[in-house]
């Protein structure tokens, strides 16, 4: 555990030193980057692109999980299972349309910018959590679904009380998929205009420096890496004490 | 008094339950005993509503169930399944609490409902509270379904095989239990089980199922000594019937004053029981006892007399 922590401490420290400091990085860079041209990318605030990063993945994630969750709860109610294949099918195009592909299409109705992006990283992220709440919600311990009617609970109740709760580490886990995937996809959005940390990669590629590439790289590496982690801290916390 | 009048459920073109009725006095444990696919927990789920009946209907102390809404009809009525059906997120006391939770009762009322019933079933409050119900012991576990059943105090239970996943051993236990909770609470139980033995040593009355009929409903006693159909015989076991005509009888019923040699036997014990003592012993008599102290015996002429058939 104290070795973990100190891992965990270690990664942080780096990621908060490259958005910060980037300068502290150039003699480890520098044999990467173009003779004469610049190391580490100073173009505009890492921070801010980090937090604008950070804020499209989490916009489009919560409103996945909102939709993902609101569906998966209608279509495993007893009046919605006719509409699970439609909405499986609706989730899977989601997944299989590249988001590139949408970004293009998006950007004529949405224009340059962050609406794209949000708008591809939303249906890409639909699926996973999708998938994940109709298995946990359909794949309850059949004794206490029995009991939970037997003693007098009503749909609402029972749903609440009994359903969620107990489907909830498998819900969770298809949200944390679909975060880490919107991470690392949300730097394409960068290719539109919105401001992500696929800017640093971008420019990197157009003037050939491969030093911009890694350091826009290894910061969102990184960004995944802890956020996943925190989550899986977080789903513990959530659900300790209770033994599923 | 629970009153059952032509209940009937068909899936499809089968007949699951055909045409039951029957009267179940208030107070008494009844019993519904049958082979698999007899209909027995379909008979008992339609008393809740958890199968709505196709046609007939159950009338609680003169009120149609059709009357209430299925999910406040349930709250009213104890429910224990096999394999207890525990909520495993939550607590052994949020489990026992389910029911009062949703009639909203106060929070020190339920705290306190659930540290009696706790006690009742020989389970420390202080060490079993807050436990959740992966931590317990299969008997325990079965232990706290039924003290979930009986939170709210309903006037009746229905138990679907409550102890079937109970090895021999806890599951007698787990039985003398119900018996001696019902003699304090005296609420009204329906129990199904496809175990006979079972049903002999907790009913009152027995109800026999066979192809979703009622074939026979009577007292033990009555079940073993005239058995109505086939079925019903088969189900009691021929050349087990003296034996448990005599474990419905108590010893305190033939005994008579005056000493007798070797080990006493408690005068709540069944007539089997003193058999058994008699014969493992080589002996022509058994004493009595009454809180240690004796008070007369019982002979194995008497016990013969028990068992012999009489038409």
């Amino acid at each position: 555990m104290r070795a973990a922590n100190a891992l965990r401490l270690t990664v942080l420290v780096l990621l908060v030193a490259l958005v910060m400091r980037p300068k502290w990085f150039e003699v480890a860079f520098a044999p990467l980057a173009p003779v004469g041209g610049p190391v580490m990318y100073e173009r505009t605030s890492l921070l801010s692109l980090s937090l604008n990063h950070l804020y499209l993945v989490i916009a489009a994630s919560g409103a996945a999980t909102l939709v993902a969750v609101a569906l998966a709860i209608l279509v495993t109610r007893p009046f919605g299972v006719a509409f699970r294949p439609l909405a499986r099918s609706i989730a899977n195009m989601g997944q299989t349309f590249p988001p590139v592909a949408v970004l293009a299409l998006a950007v004529p109705s949405l224009g340059f910018g962050s609406g794209p992006t949000l708008v591809a990283l939303f249906l890409y992220g639909l699926l996973p959590i999708l998938e994940n709440a109709i298995t946990g919600l359909t794949n309850l311990p059949p004794a206490a679904m029995e009991a939970a009617r037997g003693i007098g609970m009503s749909r609402w109740q029972s749903l609440t009380r009994v359903e969620i709760p107990l489907a909830l580490p498998v819900i969770l886990t298809g949200i944390r998929l679909s975060v880490v995937i919107a991470l690392g996809t949300a730097t394409i959005g960068s290719t539109v205009a919105a401001r992500t940390l696929g800017e640093v990669i971008i420019a990197g590629l157009l003037t050939n420096n491969t030093a911009f590439v890694l350091q826009g790289g290894l910061i969102v590496g990184l960004f995944a890496v802890l956020i996943y982690d925190a989550m899986v801290q977080i789903e513990a916390r959530l659900l300790h004490g209770a033994r599923i | 008094m629970i009153e059952i009048k032509g209940l009937t459920k068909m899936y499809g073109d089968v007949k699951a339950v055909d045409d039951v009725t029957m009267t179940v006095e208030t107070g008494t444990i009844t019993v519904i005993v049958g082979t698999s696919g007899s209909g027995k927990t379909t008979l008992l789920r339609m008393v809740n509503r958890l199968e709505e009946p196709t046609s007939g209907e159950v009338r609680i102390n003169g009120t149609s169930t059709l009357s209430v809404q299925p999910h406040i009809l349930r709250r009213r009525i104890g429910y224990a399944i096999q394999g207890h059906g525990l909520f495993p997120h939550h607590t052994v006391a949020r489990n026992i609490a389910a029911v009062p939770n949703l009639l909203n009762w106060p929070r020190d009322k339920i705290a306190a409902r659930v540290d009696e019933l706790l006690e009742l079933f020989s389970m420390d409050p202080v060490q079993f509270r807050d436990r959740y119900p992966a931590d317990l012991s299969g008997g325990q576990q079965q232990r706290v379904g039924v003290a979930r059943a009986l939170a709210s105090r309903p006037d009746l239970m229905l138990m679907d095989e409550p102890f079937g996943a109970l090895d021999p051993i806890i599951r007698a236990r787990a039985q003398d239990d119900l018996r001696r909770i019902h003699t304090k609470l005296g609420s009204t139980i329906m129990l199904v089980t496809h175990d006979m033995d079972e049903a002999i040593r907790l009913a009152d009355k027995i109800a026999v199922m066979d192809a979703g009929r009622l074939v026979q409903y009577g007292t033990p006693a009555e079940i073993i000594t005239h058995p109505a159909t086939d079925f019903v015989a088969d189900m009691v076991g021929d050349v087990e019937r003296p034996l448990r005509l005599l474990s419905l009888i108590p010893v305190s019923q033939i005994m008579v004053d005056g000493p007798a040699e070797g080990a006493a036997i408690a005068a709540d014990a069944s007539l089997r029981d003193a058999l058994s003592a008699c014969l493992w012993t080589g002996r022509t008599a058994v004493p009595v006892e009454r809180g240690g102290g004796p008070i007369g015996h019982v002979t194995l002429d008497a016990i013969r007399a028990c068992a012999e058939f009489q038409p």
